[in-house]
């Protein structure tokens, strides 16, 4: 393993419910070296989440260190963070949150378009495309796709901007035990054939045994977080 | 609006075309009316008689306006006067009026009221046998001898204007010159003025409703777009997370939404164009006699603008509101 791409030192995040102050997270500390493939295990309410959102720049943390390909999120405006996760981070969702009304083809091209690549020639994605196989499913809207395919053409929505960091919210939570399996092969194949540092959130020991390194979460604190 | 402007423009249009039709050079209307009255016959049928004494005249006949409904009005004329400066009526079915109770009507007035020669009509309170069906064009579309109409109306020996025929086109100005100095307040129009003034602007109020009819169409492109906009927004909460956890920025969701507002615009702009066509189509049909519409090319442009302007202000707080959408929450929204 390399450098570090990820580290988060004593993370705090606390949302305000009203009168009511929630600790969501507790003091996390995190370090993923780049190139592993590590997963967050834990049970609803342990803080999984909101770690997945704080990586993902799509929440900005209450106090600590996030760094995350060498940017301190803690420091990062709106607009900084929304950059960042236009570069450096892929999403991958439990409910594959693909745009209905655009092709495969075309909910990967808009990744693309945002990160403002689009005209870029990437030959490496066709291998990406065929790796998923997907390649003859991509002129396809994502109702005429299987859940499996769904969340493949999600993947490649997810790397196709070559991010630091592939983040994965409990990617197989809405497939078969079939599709689950091959997702997840395709996942740790990304990792091992292409390098992707990838971070899987999920409650389920089956799917965390496909990761590295598994991290347990609870009540918003890891219990063993050491690479 | 493209309607309502082509219908002004059309109406104004007709009034002048047929004005146009009488072949007279020179109108001479009563002091204080306005350009394009409804008004009854506030003038001396003497006027004609002087008229007729003036150097280079050769022609002048006297016609009284009567308003029926709406805009529809009849106007009572000597026919073989008015045959003389005219040329006369080009029948397309019957002949000239021969006796008591009869009436000639335009071929748009006998088509919108299914008339033809020998048919009935019922107009100021007695009923009339169509004489004749002539093409529209010429004065009005009902017509009647002008004492006739007098005495219906109790306007003995009163008109609403008189036309003038000149020998020679080139003395119109000079004889108007002269009009004018004899008859003090009288408007007195050559046909080109006349013609040239019916316009949108020398009709009073009419200005004022096409700015409100303007207005109309703002609200209704604001509400139209605030309303689908709003209402898209809300059904693409999840979309927009979506673009926005994969780093969409504000700007970009607010170009996406924008960009829809102004197909929207032009889209609603291009409609408006071929319900204008529509309407037109309707209206040449079913009422040739009562409503002239004018497809209004030099508009197009306007209502566009005024289409985008209504849309963009109606895309501004769905805009705002997408731009702002917290993307955990919008991922969330089911």
């Amino acid at each position: 393993m390399s450098e570090a791409i990820i580290q988060v030192r004593d993370l705090r995040k606390v949302f305000r419910v009203g009168e009511v102050e929630v600790h969501a997270l507790r003091g996390v500390n995190l370090t993923v070296p780049r190139g592993e493939f590590l997963c967050v295990a834990g049970p609803s309410g342990s803080g999984k989440s909101t770690l997945f959102h704080i990586l993902g720049g799509l929440l900005a943390p209450t106090s600590g260190t996030v760094i995350v390909g060498g940017y301190d999120l803690s420091r990062l405006s709106d607009a900084e963070r929304t950059a960042l996760r236009r570069k450096m981070v892929g999403f991958v969702f439990q409910k594959f949150n693909l745009l209905p009304t655009l092709t495969a083809a075309d909910n990967i091209a808009i990744a693309r378009h945002i990160a403002g690549r689009d005209q870029d020639q990437d030959p490496w994605f066709r291998q990406v495309l065929e790796l998923l196989g997907i390649a003859d499913r991509l002129n396809h809207k994502p109702s005429k796709l299987s859940g499996g395919e769904q969340q493949r053409v999600a993947i490649a929505r997810a790397i196709v901007n070559h991010p630091a960091i592939l983040l994965a919210d409990e990617p197989t939570g809405n497939l078969d035990s079939q599709n689950s399996a091959a997702v997840l092969k395709l996942l740790r194949d990304l990792n091992e054939r292409l390098g992707q540092t990838i971070l899987l959130i999920t409650h389920d020991p089956t799917v965390a045994s496909y990761a590295h390194r598994v991290v347990h979460m609870l009540d918003g604190r890891l219990m063993d977080a050491g690479p | 609006m493209l309607t309502l402007v082509g219908l002004s423009r059309g109406m104004l249009a007709d009034v002048a075309r047929r004005a146009r039709g009488v072949g007279a050079d020179i109108v001479v209307r009563p002091p204080g009316t306005s350009l394009i009255g409804l008004s009854s016959a506030p003038m001396s049928e003497k006027m004609v008689d002087f008229l007729l004494r003036q150097p280079h005249v050769t022609h002048a006949v006297g016609s009284m306006t009567h308003p029926l409904s709406g805009v529809t009005t009849i106007t009572g004329v000597k026919l073989d006067e008015f045959e003389r400066i005219s040329g006369g009526f080009k029948y397309l079915d019957g002949g000239p009026i021969r006796g008591p109770g009869q009436i000639i009507v335009d071929n748009f007035y006998a088509r919108q009221n299914n008339l033809r020669a020998g048919s009935t009509i019922r107009l100021l309170n007695r009923d009339w046998r169509v004489a004749g069906v002539v093409e529209e064009g010429k004065l009005a579309r009902l017509v009647i001898p002008l004492d006739v109409l007098q005495d219906l109306t109790a306007n003995t020996g009163k008109i609403s204007q008189v036309w003038v025929k000149v020998d020679d086109p080139a003395n119109v100005p000079a004889v108007i010159a002269s009009l004018k100095a004899q008859l003090k307040n009288y408007p007195i129009y050559s046909m080109e003025e006349l013609t040239s003034l019916i316009s949108v602007n020398n009709v009073p109020g009419l200005q004022a409703f096409i700015a409100v009819i303007i207005a109309l169409a703002i609200v209704v492109g604001f509400l139209v777009v605030f309303l689908s906009l709003y209402t898209a927004v809300l059904e693409r909460t999840r979309e927009i997370g979506i673009l926005k956890a994969l780093g969409a920025s504000p700007a970009y969701v607010l170009n996406i939404l924008f960009r829809e507002t102004v197909l929207l615009a032009l889209g609603g702009t291009l409609l408006g164009i071929l319900f204008s066509y529509a309407t037109r189509l309707v209206i040449m049909s079913w009422a040739p006699a009562s409503l002239t519409q004018m497809i209004v090319p030099d508009w197009w442009g306007i209502a566009g603008a005024i289409a985008l302007a209504g849309a963009l202000l109606g895309a501004t707080y769905p805009g705002w509101r997408a731009a702002r959408q917290d993307p955990i929450e919008a991922l969330a929204y089911e």
